[in-house]
């Protein structure tokens, strides 16, 4: 609904309206090198953004399946064995092998497959060319071929789940030995080999992607726009992709040396090994199984700031556009994200506090961990101050915003629990893990991925989505997430181990029966609730309300100068100028100044 | 049947939201854009401060709901740290949470669209900056300070007069391992594991040391208010020995022994009666993912007094000796496999 658009319609006076046939860079172009092997970023994005889509609705599926064991452990559901099979859900049930599967999978896929390559994928394609005035990537062919990459990687995910022994289901982190040895685990024979090769190719796609954003926000940027002139976005994707550029070679080589002890009879992570399985004992002696988790999690820690600090940017620019406001402490945003990153490659083996760690190297851990609550509460207080004396318009994107800001305060706060060694013997490896990664990072990183596509989805398709929907889709997510993982602390505080797909046994966890009834049929709801936003998006694509003006929101940044369906290289004539910071709201009386606004006389900067 | 009729039941659910979305849509239209906004936006803005307050009340129920369950009082001197530990966290986190939660609804329900009101440029102030630098790392210099200290205390070195116990975790159970009445572990190899051959652990009969080595397995025994030192390894695959009760954990890592300690403060009796439940075991649980197994790999710590574990322990044979005597009716005595070349065997001390 362009309610906006008519309350502050008077602004739009400066720039021109109608309609605008640009045919630049559209011309010659067929279906192929348009829709499907295109160079233009925009394109680029929307490949990536419903990929990610794909792998959202398979991932968070996988979720029910589990749901409805972890709920009803007896039950059985003769549907599931006309579905699955006899000997993934056998009599109905889902089988231990299955069941592993399903978590590894799903982990695997919202975190790498969604929330990196459908986040990044998406919002750094997007916005930085229209975000710094550039016409495209440094490189669109190597931005194509980033896509294709994860196109890849996605195909051979996929079709290890159709593997006739299962796909990966070792955990989503694959800790060696159990990745490493198909006798001590069914989803460690082919399905291990296909997990490798994909997240082998994911990595080449988010280095590919890494470095073109990089260069591209460094070299690129139109004139007038210096760094500090750039939009908190840009900010949050430039240190992502650094990030991701350092750290994802490191997981790389921890998988290669996997690839080695599962094939070429290294010994890297394996030593003193007898399987039940086979009565037989390994050769294998003198490799580290502790190593790997060393390189996993190299990657593994900043890879949750990978996920993160891009929800963090699509916040503060949708928080600062509609509470009509400048982000609250510009330089001190810049600076905690430069403080997380670093942070970021310093904290890794808190993971690691009950693998046998020597305590003092622990004790450095959880300084360094402890610290980046830090840069987090400096940012929470901006955005809080942010909103403070706004003139705040709810538009679905800003509600997703909102709730993103309240359930990274409150995952946030148990990361100091989970960050302290003391309290993390009681709580590793606990549903207190769970409910705290799935509130701060999928959670959080979800809603503030939701903010960016209702927030940007007029500039994608030159089309409004239903508002309605998009409340209805809000609440119940907002309310479902804290009502599926709040009360999941609980069951941790009592020790309740995750990966486990029955409790009823275990006389210390078998109090949360009805509990966890509740937690999945919430689940299951909140997922529910995601299809309709799926139908919205594409219902709108097509029959959405259009577009009419070229800058619905009223917002400064420079994609909202460009054509309202901007064709390859976004501006027609020259890119626009840049002559101040992004967000002068509210300032001198007026509602909001565009970047491209010379600066008037007298007027201060902020 | 009952299948098809839920989705078809999802399938109505959905065409309805979406013809009420479609519908409302176009009232919005017919009324006028500025004022369809204004009205949604008031109802958000209600649906903020409404959240919050039920979020309150749901956060303070859910806790009175669940605070029974989660395990009580620690069995353990080191539970006791971790719990002040816990406590203090919370304290300083929640009075964080509530303010932080409080400020943002109300800010966004305060602050909502008004034609009459325009929004204060404000766009930093290092002063305030400051402030929320410097009370957060002071909070936290609090809550390190704290946690090291427990954590070193906790990860310190074992009493001497601490009984050892060997813990070994394999696909999908526990193997325990007492030294025996010459008090030393005698060495192992993995190679000579063997289950046909009643040798789970790759004792070496060679080392005399061995063959008073008591190994059982699930039931892992041990006497209330004496410290217990674990030292903790796995046959296969990475597992983990988790025991709630007495806030302790550590994973089983193949190749790399890893040890921790604790004093148990009441036999399984006790806690038996403490909690009302007649079928009260400790449960070992196995914390890190091992397999298809890994959520039935249960073990039991029997916490008892001096007298009853030393009548246990009389009970117990030598390892060593019941594999003798399985042999002895096919094999003349002393032909105990022959390992001697396994000079560089694995020492477990």
């Amino acid at each position: 609904m362009s309610n906006e658009a008519t309350l502050h319609g008077h602004t739009e006076v400066a720039i021109a309206h109608g309609e605008h046939h640009d045919g630049h860079g559209e011309h010659h172009q067929t279906f192929i090198t348009k829709y499907v092997f295109s160079q233009d970023h925009k394109m680029i994005c929307k490949q990536f953004l419903i990929t990610g889509m794909i792998w959202a609705i398979i991932g968070g599926l996988m979720s029910v399946l589990f749901r409805l064991q972890l709920g009803y452990p007896d039950a059985h559901f003769k549907f599931l064995e006309d579905i699955l099979g006899s000997k993934w859900a056998k009599g109905g049930q889902i089988q231990p092998e299955f069941y592993y599967a399903l978590v590894t999978m799903h982990g695997t896929i919202l975190v790498f497959f969604v929330l990196t390559g459908g986040l990044s994928g998406t919002f750094a394609n997007f916005l930085i060319p229209l975000q710094i005035g550039a016409r495209d990537m440094a490189s669109p062919f190597l931005n194509m071929l980033s896509y294709w990459f994860f196109f890849a990687a996605s195909i051979v995910m996929f079709s290890s789940l159709f593997l006739a022994t299962g796909p990966a289901s070792g955990g989503w982190t694959s800790y060696a030995p159990l990745s490493a040895l198909g006798d001590a685990n069914e989803g460690s024979k082919a399905g291990m080999d296909y997990w490798l090769i994909a997240m082998a190719l994911f990595v080449v796609s988010s280095l590919l992607g890494g470095l073109n954003y990089i260069s591209t926000i460094l070299n690129m940027r139109t004139k007038g726009m210096s760094m500090t002139r750039l939009p908190l976005t840009i900010w949050a994707i430039l240190f992502t992709a650094i990030l991701g550029v350092l750290s994802f070679p490191v997981l790389l080589s921890g998988f290669i040396l996997l690839l080695f002890d599962r094939h070429a009879g290294t010994s890297f992570y394996l030593s003193d090994i007898f399987l039940s399985e086979t009565g037989k004992a390994l050769s294998n002696e003198g490799g580290s199984a502790i190593l790997y988790q060393h390189l996993f999690w190299f990657l593994g820690h900043p890879e949750v700031y990978i996920i993160i600090l891009p929800a963090m940017g699509l916040v503060s620019e949708v928080m600062a556009v509609n509470a009509r406001k400048p982000i609250f402490g510009y330089m001190a945003m810049v600076g905690s994200l430069f403080a997380i990153t670093i942070l970021a490659f310093l904290v890794w083996a808190h993971h690691m506090f009950v693998t046998g760690l020597n305590p003092f190297l622990g004790s450095v851990f959880v300084l360094l961990t402890l610290l980046i609550a830090v840069p987090s509460a400096i940012k929470v207080f901006n955005w809080l101050t942010t909103l403070w004396r706004g003139n705040i318009r709810f538009t679905p994107a800003m509600l997703f915003a909102i709730g993103f800001v309240s359930t990274f305060i409150s995952g946030g706060l148990t990361g100091i629990f989970l960050g302290n060694s003391t309290l993390d013997i009681q709580l590793h490896d606990t549903y207190f893990v769970v409910a705290h990664f799935h509130i701060v990072m999928g959670v959080s990183g979800i809603l503030g991925m939701f903010a960016g596509i209702y927030h940007w989805y007029p500039k994608m398709y030159g089309r409004y989505m239903n508002n309605t929907l998009a409340y209805i889709h809000f609440w119940v997510t907002f309310v479902g997430a804290y009502l599926i993982f709040w009360p999941m602390h609980y069951e941790g505080l009592a020790g309740m181990p995750r990966r486990y797909m029955d409790y009823s046994n275990w006389i210390s966890f078998n109090q949360f029966g009805g509990l966890n009834r509740f937690i999945s049929t919430v689940a299951m709801i909140t997922f529910a609730v995601q299809l309709l936003f799926i139908f919205n998006f594409f219902y709108s694509m097509f029959k959405g309300r259009r577009v009419m003006t070229r800058n619905p929101w009223g917002s400064t940044t420079l994609e909202w100068t460009a054509p309202i369906r901007p064709g390859h290289g976004n501006w027609p004539g020259e890119i626009p100028e840049v002559h101040r910071w992004p967000y002068d709201y509210s300032k001198d009386g007026r509602e909001f100044i565009p970047q491209t606004e010379p600066l008037g006389a007298g007027e201060s900067t902020h | 049947m009952s299948t098809f009729f839920l989705l078809l039941i999802l399938l109505l659910g959905f065409l309805i939201t979406f013809q009420i979305a479609k519908a409302s849509e176009y009232v919005g239209v017919l009324k006028g854009e500025k004022k369809n906004f204004e009205q949604h936006n008031r109802i958000n803005g209600f649906l903020m401060i409404v959240f919050l307050v039920l979020g309150l009340i749901g956060v303070y129920w859910c806790n009175e709901l669940f605070k029974g369950r989660i395990l009580g009082e620690s069995a353990s001197k080191h539970g006791e740290e971790i719990d002040k530990m816990l406590y203090i966290t919370i304290a300083i986190t929640g009075v964080v949470f509530v303010a932080t939660q409080i400020l943002l609804f109300w800010f966004a329900y305060k602050y909502q669209y008004s034609e009459k009101r325009k929004a204060h440029y404000f766009p930093h102030d290092n002063r305030l900056e400051v402030i929320w630098t410097v009370v957060p790392a002071i909070a936290l210099t609090v809550l390190v300070g704290f946690g090291l200290f427990y954590w070193f205390r906790i990860t310190g070195d074992a009493p001497q007069d601490a009984m050892q116990i060997e813990v070994t975790g394999k696909q999908f159970g526990w193997i325990f391992r007492y030294p025996g009445k010459d008090g030393v572990f005698g060495k192992k190899y993995y190679q000579n594991i063997s289950d046909k051959d009643n040798n789970q652990l790759g004792l070496i009969w060679d080392d005399a040391a061995t063959h008073d080595d008591i190994v059982v397995g699930n039931e892992m025994y041990c006497v209330v208010n004496k410290p217990v030192k674990l030292i903790i390894g796995s046959r296969d695959v990475i597992h983990d020995v988790g025991l709630v009760y007495f806030r302790q954990k550590m994973d089983a890592v193949p190749g790399t022994p890893t040890t921790m300690w604790f004093v148990p403060k009441f036999t399984t009796d006790e806690m038996k009666k403490k909690l009302g439940n007649p079928d009260f075991e400790y449960e070992i649980s196995c914390d890190q993912m091992c397999g298809r197994g890994h959520y039935t790999m249960r073990g039991i710590v029997k916490v008892v007094t001096e007298d009853e574990y030393k009548l246990w322990l009389a009970k117990q044979k030598p390892n060593y000796a019941s594999v003798m005597q399985d042999k002895a009716p096919a094999v003349p005595a002393g032909a105990a496999p022959a390992d001697s070349t396994k000079t560089t065997a694995a020492i477990i001390k």
